[in-house]
Parts: structure tokens; C-alpha cells; sequence
């Protein structure tokens, strides 16, 4: 079964676990997979019209999706599959603005002080 | 391998220098070359803060020619976790200030160039080409973005450095056939889904181990040694202590660095990552209430129920013993509230307080209001022995 690594900005969506084992022929149904247990996952992964986030990478082993077959790339045996988002973290940073309410699930779960 | 004879007469070293260096000469893939190598280099950081600071110290200290620092903040208490260029002395001083005494102290021989300002779409260029290599130690993605393209439209690498709690990434950007940030990530998260360092927390540490990986990339890049991380992108888990490594190509499609460039001068970062305001609006249009009327209803015994919205290690630090209900679980919970009872819901400064108030007040909340500016305006204003954080 795949391994799935979970960065820690996305852990709190999934059970605190760093890693998850999910079924999965491919990419893609790995990832199918992980959302399906950790379903808090999936606005953080997909867009609403159900393609993975530009900001989102997914590698698996140490190369790229995008530059193997993406979301078809065929898993082997003891595959790894990263979900690395990008951080900008360094100091302290300004604080961000406000999404609309419609954001509210996603913003309540972050702490925005 | 070059003599002393040959080097630049202003990168000859004084028997001075080559006493601090010596740890340095007496190695074969640094030597008096490639001492001199590093005193002709000029770094530009950007950043004072947690991975400027061990960036700047260790550069310094290894004889990087020409240091320059992009800056604009002042050193606050809670910066000195992990920002080890600023003392407690330091506190309420520019950080400009603070880290160019401790450089000098630590090396006379720097020239220090000092550039007190907010990096911008109108200033980069221009100062980026003064300098040989950019190191990245900034804190959100607007300014990230900017470094990147001005790296890649001025032609100098770009020493990337990141970090959230426990994790961290590094890697070089921008080299001549290497792959840019935006090849790795095009676009930047939407406002608000990924947080940043002040909202999630950073392992003090952390921006030191980071910043000194970027420190050793440098250096690298300035002796022409090793193999650097240009098309790697290193992921660092201090919890786990592990170090992986990815692999990083040039996107041919990249706007910036691509075959078919889009980007050929800076644009509006604010814009390209949804940043609409650097202040928090939220507060400004819920029913809020002062701490000083808060204060007046407590003792007067009147019937208010104190929502607190923060998470539960915030609570344990300080708190208004009010009933703590975290922003998060506040959608599944909001049963545990009476709709008839004045409510005032208060978090760390008033941020989150004031999204919890508009949802409640949605939800048919009549009487509940924002505590403006949190329990750090109460022992700001109320309660001086309150602890801070």
C-alpha cells in the first residue's frame, strides 16, 4: 500500500498523523483514498471543481508528478508519495485579510490572531 | 588556484584577516583563493528576522566582503525565540540597528550595507544589482514571489530558505540553467488557507538550522564548491530529524524563467497573492465592546457570558475564565450557547473573536459582541500582571 507523508500545515486535517497508508493503484487514487478517510483534507487539496491546488505539490518518491503521468502515474510497491505545500514562513508576517464568510469552515480552523 | 599576487588589490587580505581566516586557508577547497573569493562577494539579505539572523552572523563571520541587509521592523520580545542577532537590550530597537552592532562587533573587516525599507517592486532591481547572491529570509508569500522574479530578472541566485513549526525547506533558485521558485510552485496559496509563522508557531530553533543551510549554500555558491541545491529542494523535520530531498526541474512553461516568458518586470506582489490590506480588518464591522465596558458589567455583577475562542494551550497561558470554545470546533458546538444571553467572545487580539461574533450573529446570535483587541488589551489595559504572549 502507498505511504502518504503529510506536511504539518495540513496535519490537523489529518488526525495528527504524519503519514497515512491508503490503497491505490495511482496517484490519483491514493489521493482519492487520503481524502476519503481525512474528508477536512479535501478543500485544502482539490479546488471546487475537484483539481488538485496549484500550490499543492505532489512528488512521488523524490520526483515530481507533474513531470512523471500526474494524478495516472502508476504506484509501485512501497511508493512514497510527499504533499508538499509552499510555506513562506521567516519571522513574523503581517497578518492576512479576511476571505469572505463563505470561507468561514477554512478560516475557522486556523488560528488568524 | 590563484596566487595573492592575482586577486583584486581590495580582496588582499591584511595578516589580520589571515589570522581570523585560518581555520579557512589551511583547507584546500576554501584556501587564500577562495578566502578571497568570499571577501570580493557581496550578499544581500533580506531579512533580519529568524532566518536573517544566523544567515547574517555565520556570513559575517566567514569574511563575506560585503554584507547587505533589507529591513524595516523594530526587535519586539517575542522575536527573541529565535531571532539570535537581537538581544533582550535590543527590544524597541530597529532590528537594522541591532544586527549591524553585532556584526561589527563580531567582524570589523565587513562593509555592512544597511537598507532600511520595505523590499519593493520599485526598489529590487535596482538593488538586487549590487549584489552577487540574494538570501531569502522573508515571511510571506507577496515578498517570496518578488525575490524570486527580481532574482531571475537580475540574473543572481536566489538562496531560498522556509520554515512553519518543525519544518523547514531550502533550496537555490535562479542560477543560470536552474529552476526558479515559481517553477516549483506557480502560484501562492489563497490568503488564509496556508498560516503563517505568527499565526502557527516556529520551533526557535528551526530558522537556525534553516538559515544556516542557506549560510552554506551561500558560501558554496561564492567559492564555487560542492554540489549545491540548485534543482533540490531540501525538506527539513526537525520533530522526526529527518532530512529528504526532492527534485526540482526548470519549468519550460515557467512565466518568469520559462522558454515563453510572460513576467519580463515586476509586477503588484499584494495583487498576485490576494493580499487586499497588511492590517487585520476583522473587528471593525461586528458589535464590538471595549475592555474598559467589559470590565464595568463584570463588576457590576452583570449577566455576561465570556466566549473564548482561542485554542486551549492560549488558555492555559492567560485567560478571562471565560468557556473555551476554539474558533475551529465553533460551527459543531454553537448548541453549547444560549442565544438569550449577552455574549462577549474574545481571542488572543481580536481577530478570530470578530470572525466567531459574525458567525454567531449570522446564526441568530442577537446580543454577542467582539472584545476589541483581546485579552492582550485587557492586560494591556486591565490587568498589567496578565502575562503576554
Amino acid at each position: 500500500m502507498p505511504q502518504i507523508q503529510i506536511p504539518s500545515p495540513l496535519r490537523q486535517y489529518s488526525g495528527k498523523q504524519a503519514s497515512v497508508h491508503v490503497p491505490g493503484k495511482t496517484v490519483g487514487e491514493a489521493l482519492a483514498g487520503l481524502v476519503e478517510q481525512h474528508p477536512d483534507l479535501k478543500r485544502h487539496l482539490y479546488t471546487e471543481d475537484g483539481k488538485l491546488r496549484a500550490f499543492v505539490n505532489v512528488y512521488v518518491n523524490d520526483e515530481d508528478m507533474r513531470y512523471l503521468q500526474k494524478e495516472a502515474t502508476v504506484l509501485k510497491d512501497g511508493d512514497t508519495i510527499s504533499i508538499v505545500p509552499s510555506i513562506a514562513g521567516g519571522g513574523c508576517p503581517p497578518l492576512r485579510a479576511l476571505s469572505p464568510l463563505s470561507l468561514f469552515r477554512d478560516l475557522a480552523r486556523r488560528q488568524t490572531d | 588556484m590563484a596566487t595573492l599576487a592575482e586577486a583584486k588589490p581590495e580582496a588582499v587580505l591584511s595578516n589580520d584577516e589571515i589570522l581570523r581566516y585560518s581555520r579557512h586557508l589551511i583547507m584546500p577547497e576554501v584556501g587564500m583563493d577562495g578566502q578571497q573569493k568570499l571577501k570580493a562577494a557581496k550578499v544581500l539579505c533580506i531579512g533580519a528576522g529568524g532566518l536573517g539572523s544566523p544567515l547574517a552572523l555565520y556570513l559575517g563571520a566567514a569574511g563575506v566582503g560585503t554584507l547587505g541587509i533589507v529591513d524595516f521592523d523594530v526587535v519586539d520580545y517575542t522575536n527573541l525565540q529565535r531571532q539570535i542577532i537581537h538581544t533582550t537590550n535590543d527590544v524597541g530597537r530597529k532590528k537594522l540597528d541591532s544586527a549591524a552592532d553585532k556584526l561589527k562587533a563580531l567582524n570589523p573587516f565587513l562593509n555592512l550595507r544597511m537598507f532600511e525599507t520595505k523590499l519593493t517592486s520599485a526598489n529590487a532591481l535596482e538593488l538586487f544589482r549590487e549584489f552577487d547572491i540574494v538570501a531569502d529570509g522573508t515571511d510571506n508569500f507577496p515578498t517570496r514571489y518578488l525575490v524570486n522574479d527580481a532574482c531571475v530578472l537580475t540574473g543572481k541566485p536566489n538562496v531560498y530558505g522556509s520554515i512553519f513549526r518543525f519544518e523547514g525547506q531550502a533550496s537555490v533558485f535562479a542560477t543560470e540553467d536552474g529552476p526558479c521558485y515559481r517553477c516549483l510552485y506557480p502560484e501562492p496559496p489563497p490568503p488564509g488557507l496556508v498560516p503563517s509563522c505568527a499565526e502557527g508557531g516556529v520551533l526557535g530553533i528551526l530558522p537556525g538550522l534553516i538559515g544556516v543551510i542557506q549560510a552554506t549554500e551561500t558560501i558554496k555558491l561564492i567559492l564555487g564548491q560542492g554540489d549545491s541545491l540548485a534543482g533540490r529542494l531540501l525538506l527539513v523535520d526537525a520533530l522526526g530529524m529527518k532530512f529528504r530531498e526532492l527534485k526540482l526541474r526548470k519549468n519550460p512553461d515557467c512565466p518568469v524563467c520559462g522558454t515563453h516568458r510572460t513576467i519580463t518586470e515586476l509586477i503588484d506582489y499584494d495583487q498576485f497573492c490576494g493580499i487586499r490590506g497588511q492590517e487585520e480588518p476583522a473587528g471593525n464591522d461586528v458589535p464590538a465592546i471595549s475592555v474598559e465596558a467589559l470590565k464595568k458589567k463584570l463588576d457590576a455583577k452583570a449577566d455576561v457570558f465570556i466566549l473564548d475562542v482561542r485554542e486551549p494551550h492560549e488558555y492555559q497561558i492567560c485567560n478571562l475564565k471565560g468557556y473555551l470554545i476554539p474558533l475551529g470546533d465553533l460551527a459543531k458546538r454553537v448548541n453549547e450557547l444560549d442565544t438569550s444571553r449577552e455574549i462577549v467572545a474574545h481571542c488572543k487580539m481580536g481577530g478570530r473573536s470578530a470572525k466567531a461574533v459574525s458567525f454567531l450573529r449570522r446564526a441568530g446570535f442577537t446580543k454577542v459582541y467582539n472584545l476589541t483587541g483581546g485579552i492582550l488589551a485587557w492586560a494591556d489595559r486591565i490587568d498589567p500582571k496578565m502575562p503576554k504572549y
